[in-house]
């Protein structure tokens, strides 16, 4: 035993220690999400409202606490209720008025508020049974593993609502090292507690003994904890949770974003201390390189050949940076787990510095995320506080520190060169590359950059093998990806699947599929940077490659589902706007390029396009493309192309018969009202702006269409559907 | 290495710069340039500098720029680049209360041009522009992240979801009425 460990484990006991004191397993916790998104959606105010209530009660056995986002934007503020021995609870939604409710009916009272719950949960059900299906696991029984534990289960005489069973994503528990055969997980909650099957009688041990009686069948009893149980313990229940694969987001929602001991309970800086007791920076490097990880950010390249090159810079002094200066509109990950999981972030970094030598990292973050700013800082001065940084990191003979420089609000930023830029000052503009950052980076120095999920990944893939993490991605690529799902959704929020998971089973399996109804017409991933996805190409499996291949990209993980109301020429339009705002400037085809193309589409969605227009636009995206300095504007032409492709004949309605299918474009549409259905309630007539609608009371109204300004107003307000669009 | 950027001795009229300065700018910042030159590559803190400075006065002066290159040693030219080219710094004052609509494609496809033309319409100004009262200021912003809101307003670090523009008046009024309670 060396130091590192001795210190490692004084640290561990210290964390365990305190969170002993705080009596959590006798105790009820409150859970009260605490993200951008969580403060925006109330769950301040939620908190403070707890906070009253169980000083008024006196209860000395509820704790409350907060917790970072699990990432189910749209149900948000979200607040876990946690009674030893029961299953957790998740209400949804949850506002100031529902917390009187929720402290009385269920803390003091014991009964479930129904009406806020997150998915229902059976009311009468006593245990939930959790299936792998993961790639490791499932299917491995004959017929089946749910198969077989369905009829089992209804074999026994238990009462079909008393036991839940459930598929999901995967455990992770093939991460572990007791695993030598061919087996089966399943978790059965509130018990939390994982068996490993191999034959029948296994499954009907389970249920004989566990599920009717109570007891744990202890030779079947997993011994080591895989990387999702805490995860699926909480949010099992949940339909949009349990298809993940949580290995980025594996704490987001979990641990206390706050407290360096609740993380370090969750097996938090285990990686670091196995990193530094070996003390060989290749052998870390070789993991890396082995898992197959490829960079987050968007470009794909591989983590491990990034950090080998650096390390064989001749220079010594060498620098690590985190980008997390995430500019792509409708991109979220990063926030999120910059928010909700800051000290794995950290430590990512820190071994990440250890691999190449670093002796100082930089994180640059965007100042538009204040609160990740200060749950990163609180991060980095905790890690200080507990020797994790500084000098001789938990006594080993390794120095590293952090700091952290914020952005100033430029998308080009995301781009290396131009980041490394920012980061000394000056203004962010790319540089032509090579050399490489890995060469020749910040103020000349070998440096690596790489994205705030890279580095998430990293403290997992050094714990729990980089074989494991390479099998759960596709052969080109291991681990997951967490995408950024909203636009026209019905569950909008975070969803990490593994590589090589379809567009649809994220759509439509995850995401629910687009509300209200309509159809999917297509998925914009990848940001300004991406092109848009058909539906008819919704069974691609999402990689770095193939997404590339329908002339997308993967970006960072944005994922934005567009349905028929939305008009694919408006949507090119957007990006391009986006884009040619944030054209630095510096190479003369992306700056006038994109002014030109945002020219163009602009004229077609106004009506004046004509298919001349059409060929010009296309010639010079490509042009954009192939000649621009850096990658914002190689790719800025990407969302033309896309819709060019797949969308031709919405570009052709445009120019060649003056419509928008999708009536979005307002030079190309006008309102009319329907004389039939019009009872002359002048509630139209009332809410115009203009006015330009006229009618007598109980009479016929009609819009003088060369006065108005088709603001939809009138649409919008008009109860019996007489306006109309057209 | 970068010992020559510690350059108090590159200007003979060094007493008559910090002078200048103090007139200019706030202790807090004098104070934290003169750290960063204690410390390897000051010239790189350049923007927190400038974001120190946006945060005490809303906005970047000529004066306040001409103060920090002279202190930090560093060209106006460059302090002027790095002010114009990042969408944080603003140039002008604005409002006491600053509205950011996220323009970002999430609110986009759900309705954030209808948000800003009721907010341009009920307060009669356009993006960049300040009320007469002084209270408001108007811009776009790029994605604040919180897509699963959309779309999205923040006014002053206070984020609003979901918002349409029927919500708009109420949301003004708020922040309006809070203004006459204080006088």
């Amino acid at each position: 035993m060396n130091s590192v460990t001795n210190n490692f484990e004084a640290l561990f006991k210290k964390a365990e220690e305190f969170r002993n004191s705080l009596g959590y397993s006798e105790k009820i916790r409150i859970r009260v999400g605490s993200a951008t998104c969580e403060h925006a959606a109330g769950s301040y105010t939620v908190y403070e409202e707890f906070q009253k209530h169980i000083l008024s009660s006196g209860r000395q056995d509820v704790i409350l606490e907060k917790t970072g986002c699990t990432g189910r934007c749209s149900c948000e503020p979200i607040v876990g209720v946690f009674v030893p021995g029961k299953l957790p609870v998740k209400y949804q939604l949850v506002k100031r008025d529902s917390v009187h409710k929720i402290f009385m009916d269920h803390v003091v009272g014991g009964k479930i508020v129904q009406e806020h719950l997150l998915d229902k949960t059976p009311d009468s059900c006593k245990y939930h049974v959790l299936m792998c299906d993961g790639s490791g696991c499932g299917g491995a029984l004959e017929g089946g593993l749910r198969f077989q534990f369905e009829m089992r289960v209804a074999e026994s005489g238990l009462k079909p609502d008393e036991v839940w069973l459930t598929s999901i994503g995967c455990l992770g528990f093939c991460t572990i090292t007791e695993k030598k055969e061919q087996t089966v997980q399943v978790m059965v909650r509130p018990d939390n507690i994982i068996y490993r099957i191999k034959t029948i009688k296994d499954v009907d041990d389970i249920i004989e003994n566990h599920l009717k009686k109570g007891k744990v069948v202890q030779r079947l009893v997993a011994k080591e904890k895989p990387i999702s149980q805490r995860f699926y313990n909480l949010y099992g229940d949940v339909a949009f949770f349990n298809k993940q694969t949580r290995i980025a987001l594996r704490n987001a929602g979990v641990v206390n974003p706050e407290s360096i001991y609740d993380y370090l309970h969750y097996k938090g800086f285990l990686a670091l201390k196995e990193v530094l007791e070996k003390n060989d920076p290749e052998w870390v490097v070789k993991q890396i390189t082995e898992s197959k990880l490829r960079g987050r950010g968007g470009g794909g390249f591989q983590t491990g050949l990034k950090w080998t090159s650096a390390r064989k810079a001749k220079e010594k002094i060498r620098y690590i940076i985190c980008n997390a200066d995430e500019g792509d509109p409708g991109a979220f990950m990063d926030r999120s787990m910059l928010e909700s999981d800051p000290f794995s972030i950290v430590e990512g970094m820190i071994i990440g510095g250890f691999a190449i030598g670093a002796q100082k990292g930089y994180f640059y973050i965007r100042a538009e995320y204040p609160l990740a700013v200060e749950r990163i800082n609180h991060a980095i001065e905790e890690c200080r506080k507990h020797n994790l940084l500084g000098q001789n990191i938990l006594g080993s003979n390794f120095s590293f520190d952090l700091e952290i420089r914020l952005g100033a609000g430029a998308f080009v930023c995301g781009e290396e060169t131009a980041l490394i830029h920012s980061v000394e000052g000056e203004r962010g503009q790319p540089r032509v590359r090579p050399p490489y950052p890995t060469e020749s980076g910040l103020w000349g120095k070998p440096t690596v950059i790489n994205n705030v999920e890279t580095f998430a990944n990293i403290p997992p893939i050094i714990v729990y093998g980089p074989e494991w993490f390479a099998q759960v991605g596709t052969k080109q690529s291991g681990g997951t990806k967490v995408f950024a799902l909203a636009g026209k959704i019905q569950r909008t929020g975070l969803v990490e699947v593994p590589m090589g998971t379809t567009l649809r089973n994220i759509v439509y399996g995850i995401g629910g599929g687009p509300a209200g109804g309509k159809k999917a017409k297509a998925i914009q991933t990848g940001g300004p940077a991406g092109g848009c996805i058909p539906e008819k190409y919704f069974d691609t499996p999402v990689d770095f490659d193939t997404l590339g291949k329908l002339g997308s990209i993967m970006g960072s993980g944005g994922m934005i589902v567009l349905d028929e109301d939305d008009c694919m020429v408006d949507v090119a339009k957007f990006y391009m706007e986006f884009c040619q705002d944030e054209s630095c400037g510096k190479c003369t085809p992306c700056r006038e390029g994109t002014k030109r193309i945002l020219e163009i589409l602009i004229k077609i969605t106004e009506g004046k396009g004509t298919e001349k227009d059409l060929e010009n636009l296309e010639r010079l995206a490509k042009l954009v493309k192939k000649t621009s300095l850096c990658g914002l504007g190689r790719a800025a032409p990407n969302p033309v192309l896309s819709t060019l492709t797949y969308f031709k004949e919405e570009y052709l309605a445009h120019v060649k018969h003056k419509k928008c299918s999708s009536r979005k474009c307002r030079s190309l549409i006008h309102y009319e009202i329907d004389p039939e259905k019009c009872v002359g309630c002048t509630i139209c007539a009332k809410n115009c702006p203009v006015p330009c609608i006229t009618g007598e009371r109980k009479e016929v109204h009609v819009i003088d269409t060369a006065r108005c300004i088709k603001c939809g107003r009138c649409f919008e307000v008009c109860r019996f559907k007489a306006v109309k669009k057209l | 290495m970068c010992a020559h950027q510690n350059t108090q001795q590159a200007t003979d009229n060094w007493k008559e710069v910090k002078e200048f300065a103090k007139k200019a700018l706030p202790e807090h910042i004098i104070t934290f340039i003169e750290e960063c030159k204690k410390e390897e590559h000051p010239e790189s803190k350049l923007i927190k500098v400038l974001q120190l400075v946006q945060e005490h006065f809303g906005y970047l002066a000529t004066t306040q720029m001409d103060a920090v290159a002279q202190l930090l040693q560093v060209p106006m030219a460059k302090v002027s680049g790095v002010a114009t080219f990042y969408h944080f710094f603003r140039l002008v004052p604005r409002g006491k209360y600053l509205i950011r609509v996220c323009l970002g494609t999430a609110c986009y496809v759900k309705g954030a041009e209808r948000v800003v033309d009721k907010l341009k319409e009920e307060l009669g100004i356009q993006f960049g522009e300040t009320t007469k009262d002084g209270l408001f200021s108007l811009e776009g912003t790029r994605c604040l992240g919180c897509c699963g809101l959309a779309p999205v307003v923040e006014i002053n670090e206070e984020i609003f979801g979901q918002v349409t523009p029927d919500k708009i008046p109420a949301i003004l009024e708020h922040f309006s009425e809070k203004e006459t309670e204080k006088q």
